[in-house]
């Protein structure tokens, strides 16, 4: 701390004192900073406080979800707040389809039955003694970035955590699924699963076995520790790349099948109608989508110079190649850089520094994931799918910066 | 549904129960190093970490329902019994006539034919009859799930499903009746095409 202030003292003293030889030690320096430049931050003169048993962020620094009324179902990460492509446990979204149960992670115990040899129960401890894995991967709702869809009502004053909050990244621990189905002994002829959580509504949702047999995990670690009952403790399923209620929270069941079940979050719910009169179903992965996360409103500008464009981009279909930006509304694109690591199925965080010239412009990014897929403008989303469809909206998003410096939401030439 | 006839069965056949290392989670867990997917190569045949679950103790959890039928308990229920259920127990977040909110809309909407199916309702989006039965058995009332009586669920079923125009009024649900229910929106529903690459974009 007294090396960063005696720093700081030799800047603001600067050539005049120096040049006069008044500095002789640091301290001398802190005390003509004190008395030469008064707005200069305090030096403490006492000690600080002593270790403890739980960290807390600086008081200053209170990164906060946003969620709405008090029935609200769902909670959104504050990604303007946040560096990298970690987002704390405690600032992971949330979308409940029945509240967060309370369960004590010693009763809890997760049922494997149907088409198996043995039907079986795990307890924790059962779960927790087998080999056990660690991924970096995102987890996104389905209906993240939906306020972003409508031609009508298409918002300006909306932050990036308003927008596409319902996307959070984790490490996340446990063990595969695949290792619980040798244990059970999968049939021949079996090719679904059903998953049910041990919420109020018994959330429940069909996977098809060979997603579970690729990566499926049964996750009970997020972020190094056990994860929060937000996320499903003390036990989900978790589904890479797939949107985010197919990873069944607070797991109890899972039941082996040769078909889908229908539940209502896979026919009534998390299905997509479309212009031609059909709905799509099981449109499990997530696309890829990139959003840029400063600037984005209400930040401001505050000068013209050198600026920072930062942002993240993923796909549910393996890993980002490419982000480009484009600072002039989309009529000259140029690579941003990704910054390490660059893994499957996760966040990325791309940068890309611009020069501001004070004039009104848009900034924007586009995302390519390893298929050769590019991420969409949302005229070709209007197109394939017409106006309907509440889901997997993964747009190219806009922010326009005003001549002031004010920052508005918007979409390319649509800003 | 087609696409599960082929490609999802033929999968699991090549995976079989011990798939772990044709699983292997190639797209998760290889870049990061130190953290192997799958299981390592002394691992024994089984752990057995677990309990053997009895027949009793599946039967206890195994509720869901499906479009054919299975996993329907005995029972039944009438409309003019759903009538009573659902003035007590759904009445307050669906309206008196499944029309006025403030919770989801089960009554009406327009067609399929007419455009997008919005609002969408039991009687133009829900493809089975079954998956109202498991939905209200497992998770309605919002705020007491759990608290009806299969003969009840029968009849709150019935009794919706009337509401739309679907059952006649001397209706009766159960195991029997409710998955041969023609739900109007059954037709509509297609397997996602999304596929990522280069092509156009769906």
């Amino acid at each position: 701390m007294s090396v960063e202030i005696s720093r700081r003292a030799w800047i603001t003293t600067a050539s005049g004192v120096v040049a006069a030889g008044l500095i002789k030690t640091q301290s001398d320096a802190v005390q003509l900073a004190a008395q030469q430049a008064p707005s200069a931050p305090p030096v403490p003169r006492v000690p600080g406080s002593f270790p403890s048993n739980l960290g807390a962020r600086a008081p200053g620094e209170q990164p906060r979800r946003i969620f709405g009324e008090a029935l609200s179902s769902s909670s959104r990460t504050p990604h303007q707040d946040l560096m990298g492509i970690i987002t704390p446990a405690d600032l992971h979204f949330e979308r409940h389809h029945g509240g967060v149960p309370s369960i004590v992670s010693e009763d809890h115990e997760l049922l494997v039955h149907g088409m198996v040899d043995r039907p079986m129960t795990f307890r924790m401890a059962d779960l927790m003694r087998y080999p056990q894995v660690s991924r970096i991967q995102f987890l996104e709702c389905s209906g993240n970035g939906g306020g972003a869809y409508n031609r009508d009502r298409m918002p300006t004053d909306i932050t990036v955590q308003a927008l596409d909050g319902l996307l959070s990244t984790s490490e996340w621990t446990g063990v595969p699924v695949s290792t619980i189905l040798r244990e059970v002994g999968v049939r021949r002829g079996a090719s679904w699963i059903l998953a049910e959580g041990g919420d109020s509504a018994l959330m429940s949702r069909s996977v098809p076995l060979d997603k579970v047999m690729d990566d499926a995990l049964l996750a009970y670690g997020q972020n190094g520790e056990r994860m929060r009952p937000g996320q499903g403790y003390p036990l989900r399923l978790f589904l890479p790349g797939w949107e985010g209620n197919t990873s069944v929270k607070w797991l109890r069941r899972i039941e082996i099948t040769d078909r889908p079940t229908y539940t209502r979050d896979e026919t009534s719910k998390y299905t997509d109608p479309l212009a031609d009169g059909t709905a799509r179903q099981f449109s499990f992965t997530m696309d890829a989508k990139s959003v840029i996360t400063f600037p984005s409103f209400p930040f401001a500008l505050t000068d013209r110079g050198w600026w920072e464009i930062k942002g993240l981009a993923w796909s549910g279909r393996g890993r980002i190649t490419r982000v480009e930006v484009s600072t002039d509304g989309g009529q000259r694109w140029v690579d941003a850089h990704l910054q390490g690591p660059v893994l499957p199925k996760c966040t990325v965080r791309f940068r890309h520094l611009f020069e501001w010239n004070g004039r009104e412009t848009i900034v924007m990014s586009r995302a390519t994931d390893e298929t050769g897929y590019v991420q969409p403008t949302v005229q070709q989303l209007w197109d394939a799918r017409g106006p309907g469809t509440a889901y997997h909206q993964n747009h190219q998003r806009a922010w326009k910066i005003a001549s002031t410096g004010e920052v508005t939401f918007g979409l390319g030439d649509l800003v | 549904m087609r696409w599960l006839a082929n490609g999802v069965v033929l999968a699991l056949v090549a995976c079989g129960p011990t798939g772990n290392e044709t699983g292997g989670g190639a797209s998760g867990a290889d870049s990061q190093a130190g953290t192997p997917e799958g299981l390592p190569a002394q691992a024994p045949p089984q752990f057995s970490f677990g309990s053997e679950a009895s027949a009793a103790r599946v039967a206890m959890w195994d509720i869901d329902v499906r479009p054919d039928g299975e996993g329907l308990p005995a029972g039944s229920g009438t409309v003019a019994e759903g009538r009573q259920v659902y003035e007590v127990h759904c009445v307050e977040c669906h309206g008196a006539t499944g029309t006025e909110g403030p919770n989801d809309r089960l009554v009406g909407g327009p067609t399929w034919e007419d455009s997008v199916p919005s609002p969408q309702t039991v009687g133009n989006y829900w493809q089975y009859a079954t998956t109202l039965y498991d939905f209200i058995h497992r998770a309605m009332p919002q705020l007491t799930p759990g608290l009806l009586t299969s003969d009840q669920a029968y009849a709150v079923v019935a009794y919706v499903l009337y509401l739309n125009e679907i059952v006649a009024e001397d209706a009766v649900m159960n195991a029997e009746t409710l998955p041969a229910v023609a739900m109007p929106a059954r037709a509509g529903f297609v397997v996602d095409d999304r596929e990522g690459g280069s092509g156009p974009i769906r």
